[in-house]
């Protein structure tokens, strides 16, 4: 089985299959990882241009070694040094990319929509690494590659995602992804962040989370940026962290197996208490070493698409 | 030259004609309306129009055009625009003022006046800015303006958010009988919005805007209108709440009128993530929903709204090509309003033939006091010759901006021929200049 795409572009566009292909795929690529030497030679030859118009170390770090396991060359053109800052538009930059003869690229972009441009403009493939408040499919998929590892199901799991989820396309990605394999989602967050109609993305809204803290199986916790304080849509940071914050209190009546997420670079202290942020609930770090493993697998299948002359792997 | 148009469909919603008749026009105006036998011996120096199976209106008139002159003439100038307008049927078409600078004086009036008798081939009606500068903080000189030839005022592009400027502005205006045009939009709860606030922008991850932010507008008008006794037009309605608004107000008596543009009647938000963040889908108001398209043609058979515009908005194709946050609002119309009206309201009968060039040509003229649109004896000969059944794929523009995003779709009705004071500026399909 394929995917039956030219790009990743977000998870609301992938079947149920194409994603459990994607997560299967992604567990013998993790099991690489514990060898001496990490690499195959899958996508020998090929480029990945690492295109970040908002820096994000970890993501970047995490496209650029899942490249690298697998052989490819890798470039990475930053805000910093790119041509944006002289007014170069994206589809400029986009046809840039494709006389340099990219085969994939990954671009983070602050401006939702921005992939579905590149992707409609050239022919590589494309990987969104983060769209506005649309899209974070890469996230979605260790997210949920984690949650299975721990729980070996995702169907029926009770998973609350909290935080600023107006703004999160962690949180978007998630909500199509768990939905497809039949989760029960919860999103928690002040009214203030839960954006309009999101009950027809079929999640339950929630704005206390001590009312539903005891039959959830996973919390996905959302960073949150201390700008929206600015733009009122909370009073302050220390409001927030007594209300909204996960702390080991407001977990005493969890599930004793109860998983703690947060896609990183947590505020602790504020949407998460370093008490909750170590605990062995936590599988925080394992999240980072799973995002590898989940983009070796989506390079590894939209290299597949191609119809590239791909060597298949064997763990 | 003077013209016969003979075996037309003669639709003159102002004088109440709709019935099968030739038309005579001299020296530019008409001058006679029935049968008129041996037409071609009476008149052998005039040229001769067959308009067999054809509909022939008043010239219509758009009360919503941006022509970007001056200040933005790689969008499109006078000539350009009035090009446009010709190719789609139009005779007449407002200048809005939010031009750069903003037409908000006599220098800038007479500008828009001397640059249209020179360059443009339709009539050209400047509308006056509100305020200073459109900085919607002191009145600007309506009266001068008024004196200079505007027939309007508006800030159009934006609010005029102080309910006190918008009183006295209302109140002014009053003693000049100029219609204020409003653009209702609480920018408060626009700031950063990118489309209509709902299911759609929330999976798109794009910025809502809430429909509340042009109905607390609308209403806050209506209340200003009553409290002044002024004159009240409403720009590009969008939302069916506004929609209802109005109807109570104009049952009150209140003295407001209210236009919709094609696309609001036609295309919905869905639209926006079925072509996948297209920014000729990127308008203000936003594309609402189907209950507010449902609203909007309830309220045009209903005549709670008077007209339909263009608010023909042309922008450059890399200023559109951009991410949906940075693009700017706006698409051009002059071309597919008439098609698009033919297509979605008249062959869909949510009006008939004759309700539709009403709202396009006598509405219009009666709002704000032209003397246009109607085909009555002794007029300017301002006539618009439509093929009912002429089908075509949108493509090309006589516009200089191509930001539609009607490219590529089949409408039927079009425009054929555009005669303005007589003259023909648009047979065939052709533009004819000089
Ligand atoms: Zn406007
Ligand atoms: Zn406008």
């Amino acid at each position: 089985m394929k995917l039956n795409h030219k790009d990743l572009l977000g998870l609301e566009y992938l079947s149920k299959k194409e994603i459990e292909l994607i997560l299967k795929t992604a567990k013998p690529f993790k099991q690489l990882f514990t060898r001496t030497v990490k690499k195959v030679p899958t996508l020998r030859g090929k480029t990945v241009v690492l295109l970040f118009y908002e820096p994000s170390t970890r993501t970047r770090t995490s496209f650029e070694l899942a490249a690298k396991r697998l052989s490819a060359d890798t470039v990475n053109i930053a805000i910093s040094t790119s041509s944006v800052v002289k007014g170069e538009s994206l589809i400029d930059t986009a046809k840039t990319i494709e006389a340099m003869k990219a085969d994939f690229v990954v671009i983070r972009h602050s401006m939702s929509g921005a992939a579905h441009i590149i992707a409609k403009t050239i022919s590589a493939s494309i990987i969104n690494a983060g769209d506005g408040m649309h899209e974070h499919p890469t996230q979605g998929l260790l997210d949920i590659f984690t949650i299975l590892e721990k729980k070996d199901r995702i169907k029926g799991l009770n998973i609350a995602i909290v935080g600023d989820i107006l703004h999160s396309r962690v949180a978007r990605s998630n909500i199509w992804g768990l939905n497809k394999l039949g989760a029960n989602v919860f999103v928690v967050a002040p009214a203030t962040l839960i954006p309009a109609e999101i009950y027809k993305m079929n999640v339950e809204v929630h704005y206390d989370i001590s009312k539903i803290i005891h039959k959830l199986d996973v919390i996905n916790i959302l960073r949150i940026q201390k700008e929206r304080q600015e733009q009122h849509l909370f009073p302050t940071l220390e409001e927030y962290s007594e209300i909204f914050g996960v702390n080991s209190e407001k977990l005493l009546n969890a599930k004793k197996d109860i998983l703690i997420m947060h896609p990183g670079p947590m505020n602790r202290g504020i949407e998460i208490s370093t008490e909750v942020a170590d605990s062995k609930k936590s599988v925080i770090t394992e999240q980072v070493t799973n995002g590898i493993a989940v983009r070796m697998a989506v390079l590894y299948l939209l290299a597949d698409t191609d119809g590239g002359e791909c060597e298949s792997f064997n763990s | 030259m003077n013209l016969l148009i003979l075996n037309g469909l003669v639709v003159d919603p102002a004088n109440r004609i709709c019935k099968k008749a030739d038309i005579l026009v001299e020296n530019g105006k008409i001058v006679k309306i029935g049968k008129i036998q041996n037409a071609k011996c009476q008149m052998p120096n005039a040229k001769v129009i067959d308009a067999k199976n054809k509909i022939v209106t008043p010239g219509l008139i758009d009360i919503h055009t941006h022509l970007r002159e001056p200040g933005h003439s790689d969008e499109e100038t006078i000539a350009s625009g009035t090009r446009a307008a010709a190719s789609g049927g139009f005779t007449t078409i407002f200048a809005m003022p939010n031009t750069h600078p903003p037409i908000d004086s006599v220098t800038g009036v007479k500008f828009v006046l001397m640059t249209a008798m020179h360059e443009g081939i339709v009539n050209v009606l400047p509308v006056g800015a509100i305020t200073k500068g459109q900085k919607g903080e002191e009145l600007a000189e309506i009266g001068k303006m008024k004196n200079a030839g505007i027939v309007a005022i508006s800030d159009d592009g934006k609010p005029v958010m102080n309910a006190n400027i918008m009183r006295k502005a209302l109140e002014y205006s009053k003693m000049f009988d100029l219609p204020v045009i409003s653009h209702c939009e609480d920018t408060n709860l626009t700031k950063d919005g990118e489309m209509n606030e709902g299911y759609i922008s929330t999976v798109l991850g794009l910025k809502g805007i809430p429909r509340q932010a042009e109905e607390i507008i609308v209403a806050r008008d209506i209340a200003l209108c009553e409290l002044t006794d002024g004159r009240l037009h409403i720009a590009h309605i969008s939302t069916a709440k506004s929609v209802e608004l109005v109807r109570d107000a104009k049952k009150r008596g209140v003295k407001i009128t209210a236009e919709v543009t094609p696309h609001h009647l036609s295309l919905t938000d869905k639209e926006i993530k079925n072509r996948n963040y297209d920014t000729n889908l990127k308008v203000n108001p936003p594309l609402r929903t189907e209950d507010d398209v449902k609203a909007l043609l309830h309220g045009l058979a209903d005549d709670t709204i008077d007209c339909i515009a263009s608010d023909h908005a042309p922008h450059l194709a890399e200023e559109k090509q951009q991410e949906f946050k940075i693009a700017p609002s706006g698409i051009i119309g002059l071309e597919t309003t008439l098609p698009l009206v033919i297509t979605k309201l008249v062959h869909k009968k949510v009006l008939t033939l004759s309700q539709a060039i009403e709202k396009l040509t006598f509405n219009p003229a009666k709002i704000f006091n032209l003397n246009c649109g109607s085909l009555s004896i002794g007029s300017a000969a301002d006539i618009t010759i439509i093929d009912l059944n002429k089908t075509k794929t949108i493509d090309k523009f006589e516009s200089k901006s191509k930001n539609s995003p009607f490219i590529g779709m089949k409408l039927i009705g079009f425009a054929i021929t555009t005669i303005v004071g007589g003259k023909i500026v648009k047979e065939n399909g052709k533009i004819i200049s000089d």
